[in-house]
């Protein structure tokens, strides 16, 4: 595991700053997911795909992932996230279209179905760094590794810069 | 039918723009659908309100996710995420639009009942959130 140099960090923080404010064409320019601070969400996508949970970002899986979460929505994780056929069509579209260029496959050459399984989820988030500790996401504040916006306040609505990262302190209610 | 009168009256107060649904077009609908199994159904909020409550044989209630209070904001069960109330007296927005409606019911009563919701249940549910808060 590498660690970057603090001024190098800086540096690509403020470029990517100064790249978010330059209005991108949705997804094309983060399909890189290292560099990934965010990106703008599509209304659609928001409403179906953020009801339950923020609306995860569709560069932090590849294609083929996002294919096989598409195929399961029936039973998604425990809960039946079902849509019709016409809409379904729509969002894998808009999966597929945003998808990231990096491989999210598991061990076993299957499509990892969860960006925190990623390896660059855990490199990203990896303890010691950032404040973030081994019994961070299990915290009741934070709950799950998936409950992005309990950090990244601005998950929401897609953003992930340092800016807007907070993590809370242990005994905070939310 | 009480709920009813006082649903055709809040209608007819409103008046929906065409096209659009309401809280009381939902009751109609479903009320009718289970009339055409049972002719003498009406819809009840009480008989609603303990459903809506009760488990079914699987891990959730609707309550888990929407509170024991729909006129107050709930929470997913497993991502903690906020639901808006549920009670259209509370939140305006619910129960007006077809595909949600129709998308919703066909999830959670999957998850919570392990099957569909029969019209009569969703007629009880809808005429116990519509109560809420009148
Ligand atoms: C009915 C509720 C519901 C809807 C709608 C829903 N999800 Fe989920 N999703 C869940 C639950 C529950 C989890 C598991 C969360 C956890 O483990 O903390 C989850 C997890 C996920 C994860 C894995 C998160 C991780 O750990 O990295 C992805 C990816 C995902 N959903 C994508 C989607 C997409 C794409 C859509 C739209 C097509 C969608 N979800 C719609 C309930 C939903
Ligand atoms: C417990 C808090 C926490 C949770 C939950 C969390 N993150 Fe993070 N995230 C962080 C921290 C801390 C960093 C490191 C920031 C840095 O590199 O300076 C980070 C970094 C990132 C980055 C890279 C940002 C950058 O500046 O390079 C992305 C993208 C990201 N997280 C996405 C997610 C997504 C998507 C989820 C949910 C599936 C998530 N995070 C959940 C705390 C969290
Ligand atoms: C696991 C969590 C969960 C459970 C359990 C659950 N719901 Fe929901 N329900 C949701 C979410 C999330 C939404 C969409 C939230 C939103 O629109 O803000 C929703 C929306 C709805 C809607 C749509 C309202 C509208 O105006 O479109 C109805 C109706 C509904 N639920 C009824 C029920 C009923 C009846 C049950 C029990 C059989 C139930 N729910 C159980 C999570 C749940």
């Amino acid at each position: 595991m590498h660690t970057m140099n603090r001024s190098f960090r800086q540096h690509m923080a403020l470029t990517l700053a100064a790249m978010w404010i330059t209005v991108l064409p949705a997804g094309a320019a983060w399909a890189d997911d290292d560099d990934f601070r965010g990106a703008p969400l599509d209304p659609l996508y928001l409403e179906e795909c953020g009801a339950c949970h923020v609306a995860f970002p569709p560069a932090l899986l590849s294609q083929r992932s996002w294919g096989a979460v598409a195929d399961g929505l029936a039973d998604h994780f425990g809960t039946d996230a079902s849509l019709d056929p016409e809409t379904l069509q729509t969002i894998r579209r808009y999966l597929d279209d945003n998808a990231g260029r990096r491989r999210s496959d598991g061990a076993d050459g299957r499509p990892l179905l969860r960006i925190t399984d990623t390896r660059w989820f855990r490199k990203e988030h990896r303890p010691g760094e950032h404040g973030l500790r081994s019994d961070t996401f299990s915290r009741p504040e934070v709950g799950s590794a998936a409950n992005c916006a309990a950090c990244h306040r601005g998950a929401e609505e897609g953003r992930y810069g340092e800016r807007e990262i907070r993590i809370p302190t242990p005994g905070s209610a939310r | 039918m009480k709920i009813s009168t006082l649903i055709a009256g809040l209608l007819l107060a409103t008046s929906l723009p065409a096209g659009a649904a309401g809280p009381a077009d939902f009751l109609q609908r479903f009320e009718g659908e289970a009339r055409s199994a049972d002719p003498g159904f009406a819809a009840s909020p009480a008989r609603g309100r303990d459903w809506f409550a009760a488990p079914h044989g699987q891990d959730w209630r609707c309550t888990s996710c929407h509170t024991a209070d729909p006129g107050k904001s709930g929470r997913h069960k497993v991502t903690g995420k906020a639901i808006e109330p549920m009670a259209p007296a509370v939140n305006p927005e619910r129960l007006t639009s077809e595909r949600s409606v129709a998308k919703w019911f066909r999830r959670n009563c999957r998850d919570v009942v392990g099957r569909e919701c029969t019209a009569a249940e969703k007629a009880d549910v809808v005429a116990y959130l519509i109560q809420i808060g009148q």
